[in-house]
């Protein structure tokens, strides 16, 4: 059967979910990844042209709240479960690049 | 007769006749787990002190004449994936072993308001990613019929706290089988409502678009008061289902009138992927039914075969994005000493998530990829459109569906962790039912000759749970299957 | 070089921050300089188990502000998840809209300095919510603040129709004066209310052939002025940077700028456009929007008309001029303010100068607006009016309009007791310029002869007799009478 990822493509995928996978991992996942997606292919089987995707299976749309302030955490509760804080702010080593969008 | 094998509704009713405290059903209740969950295994946390304030709490309403909920007194246990404000809500991962969340959950708020007893929480696989427990990064539970062997999961701490006694019923979130598997492996009764149903606010998400809290409990009655209790619109969740589309319905009020006119439908074909013992007691149960005078119809469900294939395409694409806040950065483990920012994520995660999650995380991120959207994510978004059509003809010609929930009883530790396609493989009956969104209970419909429990499905449309509960109920009043006790517990206590 | 001629294209990306109360989501309150992560709940902590719910304000603001700029509504648009991984993002997903933006196809109608206008095409406008703030003053370590997590978002996306600085200057106050004028907006850019993100580069034609320079996206830009002069400079750092290298645009080598505002330069902060994997996908916690079109039409009855209209209608109807009708269009309660008091019958250009003198120098130094004051339109009316009718002098109806504002009296009170009426009782007048003139002989003798001074020397009566009634003569009747008793300035004699 053909390989449906390689090892490479598992760095990457391991990268984009922030997983600082081991060696060990990366050839363990390429190997089950694989043998998973070969069987979701499975679906190719089915035609599926002209078929909406149902992302969910709810008739409901337009759900709104009004525009009505509620309590907030407040300071300490927000960050009671902060690994590390600085004062009223999460801490975390120095931001370099501005990934922002 | 002892305390514990009173059902949830008997226990209510004797408290609110002050024929029992909720004091001495929550102390002997609380007795129970120190005594035998050394050995099962089924809770994270217990609240010892909680539990016995709140009992003496209802009590002395009970004693001044006040008004008390429809589980005035009622030691339950919930999963621990649903937040509480008081403890830690886990998830059985060692991301979150130290998270305390500073809100209750929908359902804790409403379990609360029914002057229900929380005693515990129950382990579970990670993130409810699994169909054994054995993916729990906290906690091995075991199966209280027979020690060797799973609960089945993810919700295996719960079914096995209701099975093993260590509560009277208790709660359990279902994505692709995780009430009705773990409810079939330990013998007891467990319902995924539709979706839409009950409120996921407070429910960790691991696949938001079929996720569902449901109820266990050693009968349909208390599967039913329980499903009332928790049941109904909540603003704070845009997915749950208002009453002018979908009513809440009294689940208990006719639960003991049959049926009238009931179509069961039966797809043979899908059936005969299971063991023969589980085979054979779904064959029981459908003869039980055409016995009560039932008509049996055949249905073609075509495409329930691709229906693994599309839910861990879509379950996983839907966690890998929910899991994602788990980043050590506002709450979580954080790796002890990072090199820089982008080391807090990728290590934070990589030490504190189990196999199975990082698994199911890199296939998803995979599905929704560049590129790979098309052929996986959106391929299995117009699947999951055929899987319901299957189900909407079915129902045009029957009241529900009845197959096996699992294809096997309650398998071995070990037996599948190794091979995760294996394990997906057997969540085949239960999967479809979260894609379509609609309920499916399991009910004790036997045993193997190993002794282990079997499960009875049923599927009913959206929003039919009343008539799916009074259906499952007609069955259990024809058998006597969830009277038996789980034998391995027994023995720790005997 | 000499046959080298060049154009600088320009798109912007624009976030305009809605006025809500509470944030996209959840329930917490939207305030600027709170302490830290004080607004913050589990929604927007992005903690286990929370759940969001629309802000049904915010999306009513979003499609009146699509409306207003012209957009085609989507009939059916959804919620999608924008996965990236950053500090300030708790979900490390951003709750966006993706193929099916709320808006799409608009325009927006810019001033240009010939008092025309242009147009400049609006591909998209969508709702998202916004981040919080990384600070990265202190030292080794970043701070996190999410007060600002989740607040709602315009985001505008604008086809690359601009070809000056100035006609992005002219985009930004405009989209500025018309978020605010439909109150979806404070649009306060040091607040960061209103983001601009100009993408700039250069189309070059040298010697026949075309020449595209490498696109660059501009950041941190918090002032008109900013966006203003960062966009000339690009356009004389690319052309530079063009003449030198002959870098032309490419896949892949759009880069990002950050602006220096102490340097007045772009400064590099990404050299490659990186190759961004967001993961889109709809977001299952959330339900679609599906406007009714009962909905539709009562939000549009609300779209009022555009400045930019309103300011052509002030010069063509009153005669205003462009500058003082921009003046007046700048806010919508300003201009409402000055359509009233026209409508109560003052002549617009009178009022016109009451509120551009002194109404909004006064409403500017308090930091209000004009019915903030104290003022009514009826009373500004009624005060032009007096100017009109010769009632008070120009100057006066100045005097009394400052005192409306500290008294909170009415203008014809106010003319009595500061003794503001003018003198306009013929008889009266007659008499005392009577006085003057004989008192002043050679001064008469100067007019009726038409001497050098002739000028001069009216003036000089005039003010006689302003000084004998204490500046109340009415100047056009004392103007009259001397044209009657010694003839007009141009010497066509008396009447
Ligand atoms: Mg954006
Ligand atoms: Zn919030």
């Amino acid at each position: 059967m053909e390989q449906k990822i390689d090892a490479q493509q598992v760095r990457k995928v391991a990268k984009l979910a922030r997983l600082a996978l081991s060696d060990a991992e990366i050839e363990e996942f390429t190997g089950q990844l694989g043998a998973i997606l070969g069987y979701v292919e499975k679906m190719n089987e089915l035609d599926t042209t002209g078929v909406e995707p149902l992302a969910h299976c709810l008739p409901i749309s337009n759900v709104f709240r009004a525009d009505e302030v509620r309590e907030s955490l407040g300071t300490e509760k927000t960050l009671a479960n902060a690994p590390d804080r600085d004062g009223a702010f999460f801490k975390v080593p120095k931001i370099l690049e501005d990934s922002s969008a | 007769m002892s305390i514990h094998e009173l059902t949830a509704i008997e226990l209510r009713d004797r408290i609110a006749a002050g024929r029992v405290s909720s004091v001495e059903a929550t102390r002997a209740t609380l007795d129970r787990i120190d005594q035998i969950d050394p050995t099962v295994g089924a809770y994270l946390s217990v609240f010892h002190d909680g539990a016995i304030q709140a009992a003496q709490s209802v009590d002395r309403r009970i004693a001044a004449g006040e008004p008390v909920g429809p589980l005035a007194g009622v030691p339950v246990a919930v999963k621990d994936v649903m937040c509480t404000s008081f403890g830690a809500t886990t998830c059985g991962s060692r991301i979150l072993e130290n998270f305390h969340a500073p809100y209750d959950a929908t359902v804790i708020r409403k379990l609360l308001a029914a002057d229900a007893i929380i005693v515990g929480k129950t382990n579970m696989d990670e993130f409810a990613m699994g169909s054994s427990t054995e993916n729990s990064g906290l906690k091995k539970t075991v199966n209280p019929w027979d020690t060797s062997r799973v609960p089945g999961g993810s919700s295996g701490g719960s079914a096995a706290a209701v099975a093993a006694r260590m509560c009277f019923t208790a709660l359990g979130s279902d994505t692709g089988g995780s009430i009705r598997q773990p409810a079939s492996f330990c013998g007891v009764v467990g319902l995924k409502p539709t979706y839409g149903r009950v409120s996921r606010y407070g429910l960790v998400a691991y696949g938001s678009s079929l996720d569902q809290i449901g109820p266990f409990g050693r009968t349909v009655a208390d599967a039913a008061l329980m499903l009332k209790v928790i049941a109904g619109h909540d603003p704070a969740d845009s997915t749950s289902v208002s009453e002018e589309i979908a009513p809440v319905e009294d689940y208990l009020e006719k639960l003991n009138e049959p049926v009238e006119g009931l179509r069961i439908g039966v797809a043979s074909g899908f059936n005969a992927g299971a063991d023969p013992a589980v085979r054979q007691a779904i064959d029981r149960a459908v003869d039980g039914y055409r016995d009560a005078g039932a008509r049996i119809v055949e249905v073609a469900m075509p495409h329930l075969d691709y229906a693994i294939a599309a839910y861990y395409v879509i379950a996983t694409a839907e966690a890998s994005s929910n899991l994602a806040r788990y980043d050590g950065v506002h709450y979580g483990h954080r790796t002890p000493n990072p090199a820089d920012y982008v080391e807090v994520y990728s290590k934070s995660r990589e030490e504190a998530f189990g196999k199975e999650v990082k698994r199911r995380i890199m296939l998803g991120t995979y599905a929704l990829s560049s590129g790979y959207y098309d052929a996986y994510y959106l391929k299995a978004l117009k699947v999951r459109n055929l899987i319901r059509g299957d189900f909407v003809r079915a129902f045009e010609r029957c009241d529900c569906l009845a197959m096996p929930v699992a294809p096997t009883t309650a398998f071995q530790f070990g037996e599948k962790v190794d091979d995760p396609l294996k394990m997906y493989l057997s969540d085949i009956y239960t999967i479809a039912v979260n894609l379509a969104g609609i309920p499916g209970i399991s009910v004790p419909a036997g045993f193997d000759e190993g002794g282990l429990p079997i499960g009875l499905q049923l599927i009913g449309p959206a929003f039919s749970e009343a008539r799916l509960l009074r259906i499952a109920r007609m069955h259990e009043a024809r058998t006597d299957w969830h009277m038996k006790k789980p034998a391995a517990v027994e023995r720790v206590t005997a | 070089m000499s046959d080298l001629t060049y154009r600088i294209i320009v798109g912007l990306e624009i976030h305009v921050q809605l006025n809500t109360r509470t944030k996209m989501f959840c329930g917490c309150a939207l305030r600027f300089g709170e302490e830290a992560n004080s607004r913050v709940c589990p929604v927007c902590l992005g903690l286990p188990g929370a759940l969001p719910v629309m802000n049904g304000q915010a999306v009513e603001y979003a499609i009146l502000a699509a409306m207003a700029l012209n957009c085609e509504i989507a009939e059916f648009t959804k919620w999608d998840r924008k996965s990236y991984y950053y500090p300030d993002l708790p979900k490390n997903y951003q709750i966006s809209q993706y193929d099916l933006p709320l808006g799409s196809n608009g325009y927006i109608e810019i001033p240009l300095d010939d008092g025309k206008t242009k147009r400049i095409r609006i591909r998209r406008a969508h709702l998202e919510e916004d981040a919080g703030k990384n600070l990265h003053t202190a030292g080794y370590h970043s701070q996190v603040d999410l007060n600002r997590a989740g607040t709602p978002l315009l985001e505008i996306v604008t086809e690359p129709d601009m070809n000056s600085a100035d006609q992005v200057r002219a985009l930004a106050v405009e989209l500025q004066r018309i978020v605010r004028y439909l109150g979806v907006s404070e649009a306060d850019m040091q607040k960061g209310h209103m983001r601009f993100e100009p993408n700039v580069n250069l189309v070059i034609e040298r010697a026949g052939q075309k020449f595209r320079t490498p696109i660059a996206e501009v950041k941190n830009l918090n002032s008109f002025r900013a966006l203003e002069r960062s966009v000339a400079y690009e356009a004389r750092r690319q052309l530079d940077e063009f003449l030198e290298t002959g870098l032309t645009m490419q896949m892949g080598n759009k880069s990002t700028r950050g602006w220096d505002d102490v340097n007045e330069a772009t400064v590099l902060q990404r050299e490659k456009e990186e190759a961004h994997d967001y993961r889109y996908f709809p977001d299952p916690d959330l339900v679609p929007v599906t406007p009714a079109p009962e909905w539709l039409a009562q939000i549009r009855s609300r779209l009022c008309e555009l400045p930019v209209h309103r300011q052509v209608r002030y010069v063509q109807e009153h005669g205003l001029s462009d500058y003082d009708a921009g003046v007046l269009t700048a806010d919508r309660l300003t201009a409402d303010f000055f359509e009233q008091a026209t409508q109560a019958g003052a002549n617009a250009k009178r009022v016109c100068n009451l509120l551009t003198q002194v109404g909004l120098k006064l409403a500017n130094e308090r930091g209000r607006d004009l019915s903030g004051l104290g003022l009514e339109p009826f009373g500004v009316a009624d005060l032009a009016k007096m100017i009109d009718a010769g009632t008070i002098s120009a100057s006066a109806g100045n005097t009394i309009l400052t005192a409306m504002v500290e008294t909170g009296k009415k203008p014809d009170v106010l003319a009595q007791e500061l003794s503001l009426i003018q003198k306009s009782d013929v008889g009266e007048l007659e008499r005392i310029l009577d006085q003057v003139l004989a008192e002043n002989a050679a001064a008469v003798a100067e007019i009726t002869t038409g001497g050098k001074k002739a000028q001069k020397s009216r003036g000089f009566l005039m003010g006689q007799v302003m000084q004998k009634t204490k500046g109340q003569a009415n100047p056009k009747i004392v103007s009259e009478l001397l044209n009657r008793k010694l003839g007009t300035p141009d010497g066509k004699g008396t009447q």
